[in-house]
C-alpha cells in the first residue's frame, strides 16, 4: 500500500483532484461532503490521507506517508535540509506565490533589502526595540535575511491576517506569500523589490524516510501512469 | 544520544579543565540553565533563534535554554561582582542544529572568564597561554586576531560619520560590511534601484512624498522616514572614500600572517592609517605579554577578519584552537562592549574563552 497524502480543502485541495484526474488517477472525497476521507480510482493499492497542507511536509519526514502534495515554501520552511528529507516528484502547475517582503507603501525611503536594514537601525535607535517582521515562514525568512546581512529586526509570529499586522502596529514590515498582491495593495504594503525569497507552487514529494518496501512497485506503476522520471529516493 | 559511558569520559574531562582553571585562581560560578529570552535576543538578534532553543513559559514569557555563559556570567558579575575577578564555569549549552548531521545540540562547556581593568593586554596573554597549555599535545592548530584594530580604522576612515558608523554596525558580517565598503569607495556602482529611489526623492518633498503615497500606516512616523530620505540624498552627494585609504582597509581585511610578521606589516601601514596606531600599540603590548608567557609569537597564525561573526560581542583580542575535521575546540576573545551593555551604565574590560570537553576526549581518543 502507498499512502499519498493530499490537502484536504479548497482550492489546492480541487486543483490536486484535477491534476491527478488528467492522468488517469481519480481521486475523491467520501462519505459526507466536509469528512476528510477520500479515494482513489485508476490504480490499486493507494490510499488518500487527507491532511493540512501544512503538516503534510511533517508527515513526509516522518516517513508516514510516502507521497504528498504541498507548496514547496512549506516544505522548505518547515525541514531543516528539507532535500534530504524529502524528493521533488514533480512540480503541479498551481498554487504559485512568491514569498516577498513588504513594507508600508509610506516608506518613500525604502525600495530593497538594504534600505529595510538601514531603516532598521535606525528603527531601533529610536524606539528601543528591534523593527519588527510579521511572518508565519520564520527559517526561510530569517536565512534570507542573515544571507543578506540584515541586522537590527524581529521576527515576529503571524499565522493569519498577516498584512493588517502593520496597522495594528503589532509589526512594521511582513514577510508573507502573495500572488497578485491585491492583498498587499489594499493594506497599504509595498513589495521590496529584491526581496523574492522564494518562488513557491504546488509539488509532489517523495519522503525518503517511509518503508518503500512494499510501495516501490505501486510507486512505479503510478509514476509512469503519471508519466514522471523518478528521482533517486 | 550520548552514551552514559561517554558521557563519564567527557565529564571527567570537563573536571580536569574545570580544576585547571580553579588552579589558575579562577572561581566557580553556576548559572542558570533556563534563561530569559529577551536580553538573549536584544543582544544576538534574529540569528540566536536559529541557534538556540527558545520556548514559552505561561507565566515568564519566552526563555531561552543556556546557549552560553558568557551572557549570564557578565550579568552576575556586573550585578555584585568584585574587581578585578576570575570566574570558571562548567555546564551542559544547548544549540539547535539546523543541519542534519552528528553535530552535538547539547554539551558540556568549561570556561573561564577574567574582569581586570588594570592591564588588559596582559589578561589577554593570561587567557591565551592558560588554553595554549590545557589544550597542548593534541595537535591543534592555534588562530588569533583583534578586531579592535579593524574597528579603529573604520573609526578613522575619511569619510561621513553615517558611513562609518553604518561600517561599525556591519563588523561582524563581513559580506554586507564588503558590500558597504565596495559602494562607500566607490567600486561598485550604484544599483538600479538606488537610482530610480533617488530619482523620485528629488522630484519633492519628503512630506509631500509620503502623503502622495497613499494611507500612513505603522509605527515608523514621517519624521523617522523623512530623516532617512534626507540621509540617502546626502550620502549620494558624499565623496568616495579615497583610493589609497580603501585600499589599506581592504589589504587590513585581508591580512594573515604570523602574529610577529603581522605585527611589522601593521606597523608599516600605520603612517598612512595613522587612527589604528593605539590598537596597534595595545597588538604590540599584547605579543610582548605573550612572548613573556613563552607563547612563540613568531609562528602564531594571526587573521585580522577572526571572529567576525554574527555572533558579536568580541571587539578586541580573539583566538581560536582547531582540529580538522571538528568545530572549534576551544575559542574565546575579549569583549569590553558587551559588559557595557549588559551593565546599566557600568562596563569593566573582559577577555575569556571557552573548551568543549567533549571534543578534547575525542581527540585524544578516549570516546
Amino acid at each position: 500500500m502507498l499512502k499519498i497524502g493530499v490537502p484536504s480543502k479548497g482550492r489546492l485541495m480541487e486543483k490536486t483532484f484535477e491534476w491527478f484526474g488528467a492522468r488517469g488517477v481519480a481521486m475523491r472525497q467520501t462519505g459526507a461532503e466536509r469528512e476528510y476521507s477520500g479515494a482513489v480510482e485508476g490504480i490499486e493499492d493507494v490510499e488518500l490521507v487527507m491532511l493540512s497542507a501544512g503538516e503534510i511536509p511533517r508527515e513526509l519526514a516522518a516517513g508516514r506517508i510516502h507521497l504528498g502534495v504541498t507548496g514547496s515554501d512549506l516544505v522548505r520552511d518547515k525541514l531543516a535540509d528539507w532535500d534530504v528529507q524529502v524528493a521533488e516528484l514533480s512540480p503541479l502547475g498551481f498554487g504559485h506565490a512568491d514569498l516577498i517582503i513588504a513594507v508600508p507603501s509610506c516608506w518613500i525611503d525604502v525600495e530593497t533589502v538594504d534600505d529595510l536594514d538601514a531603516a532598521a537601525a535606525a528603527f531601533r535607535a529610536t524606539h528601543g526595540f528591534r523593527l519588527r517582521i510579521a511572518t508565519k515562514y520564520h527559517r526561510l525568512v530569517r536565512e534570507f535575511l542573515t544571507a543578506q546581512g540584515v541586522a537590527d529586526y524581529q521576527l515576529v509570529d503571524s499565522q493569519g491576517a498577516t498584512e493588517g499586522t502593520v496597522k495594528n502596529l503589532t509589526a512594521e514590515a511582513i514577510a508573507d506569500i502573495t500572488s497578485s498582491g491585491e492583498t498587499l495593495r489594499a493594506n497599504h504594503l509595498k513589495i521590496l523589490s529584491d526581496s523574492v525569497i522564494l518562488q513557491s507552487q504546488a509539488v509532489l514529494f517523495a519522503s525518503r524516510s517511509a518503508d518503500w518496501a512494499q510501495a516501490r512497485a505501486v510507486l512505479d506503476s503510478l509514476a509512469a501512469k503519471l508519466r514522471l522520471t523518478l528521482p533517486q529516493i | 544520544m550520548t552514551q552514559p559511558a561517554t558521557k563519564a569520559v567527557i565529564r571527567a574531562e570537563a573536571e580536569r579543565l574545570f580544576a585547571a582553571f580553579q588552579a589558575a585562581g579562577a572561581m566557580p560560578v553556576e548559572a542558570d540553565v533556563l534563561l530569559p529570552a529577551e536580553v538573549m535576543l536584544d543582544l544576538y538578534g534574529e540569528d540566536i533563534r536559529a541557534r538556540a532553543y527558545v520556548t514559552q513559559d505561561p507565566l515568564r514569557g519566552e526563555m531561552m535554554l543556556r546557549p552560553d555563559f558568557t551572557v549570564p556570567v557578565v550579568q552576575a558579575h556586573m550585578a555584585d561582582g568584585a574587581d578585578p575577578a576570575r570566574y570558571c564555569y562548567m555546564g551542559e549549552v544547548f544549540r539547535k542544529q539546523e543541519h542534519l548531521g552528528n553535530r552535538a545540540s547539547a554539551y558540556l562547556q568549561v570556561g573561564f572568564e577574567v574582569f581586570d581593568r588594570a592591564a588588559p593586554e596582559a589578561a589577554d596573554a593570561e587567557v591565551f597561554a592558560l588554553f595554549a597549555g590545557l589544550v597542548s599535545g593534541l595537535g591543534l592548530r592555534a588562530v588569533t586576531g583583534d578586531i579592535g584594530i579593524l574597528m579603529a580604522a573604520v573609526r578613522g576612515l575619511e569619510t561621513t560619520e553615517r558611513r562609518r558608523a553604518a561600517l561599525l554596525r556591519h563588523v561582524w558580517r563581513p559580506k554586507r560590511f564588503r558590500a558597504l565598503l565596495d559602494r562607500f569607495a566607490g567600486r561598485a556602482a550604484v544599483s538600479a534601484g538606488r537610482v530610480a529611489l533617488l530619482e523620485r526623492l528629488a522630484t519633492g518633498a519628503a512630506d509631500d512624498l509620503i502623503a502622495a503615497a497613499g494611507a500612513f500606516i505603522g509605527l515608523r512616523a514621517p519624521e523617522d522616514i523623512a530623516a532617512r530620505a534626507q540621509a540617502l540624498i546626502e550620502d549620494a552627494q558624499a565623496s568616495p572614500i579615497k583610493a589609497p585609504e580603501a585600499a589599506l582597509l581592504y589589504d587590513l581585511l585581508g591580512l594573515q600572517a604570523p602574529a610577529a610578521a603581522a605585527l611589522g606589516h601593521l606597523r608599516g601601514i600605520t603612517p598612512m592609517l595613522p587612527a589604528i596606531a593605539p590598537a596597534v600599540d595595545r597588538f604590540a603590548a599584547r605579543l610582548e605579554a605573550l612572548k613573556a608567557r613563552g607563547v612563540a609569537v613568531d609562528t602564531l597564525a594571526f587573521e585580522a577578519s577572526l571572529g567576525r561573526t554574527s555572533m558579536e560581542y568580541y571587539d578586541g583580542f580573539v583566538f581560536s584552537f582547531h582540529a580538522n575535521g571538528m568545530p572549534a575546540v576551544a575559542t574565546g576573545g575579549r569583549y569590553d562592549a558587551l559588559t557595557a551593555r549588559l551593565g546599566a551604565g557600568r562596563s569593566i574590560p573582559a577577555v575569556g574563552g571557552i573548551i568543549r570537553p567533549h571534543l578534547v576526549a575525542a581527540l585524544k581518543g578516549a570516546i
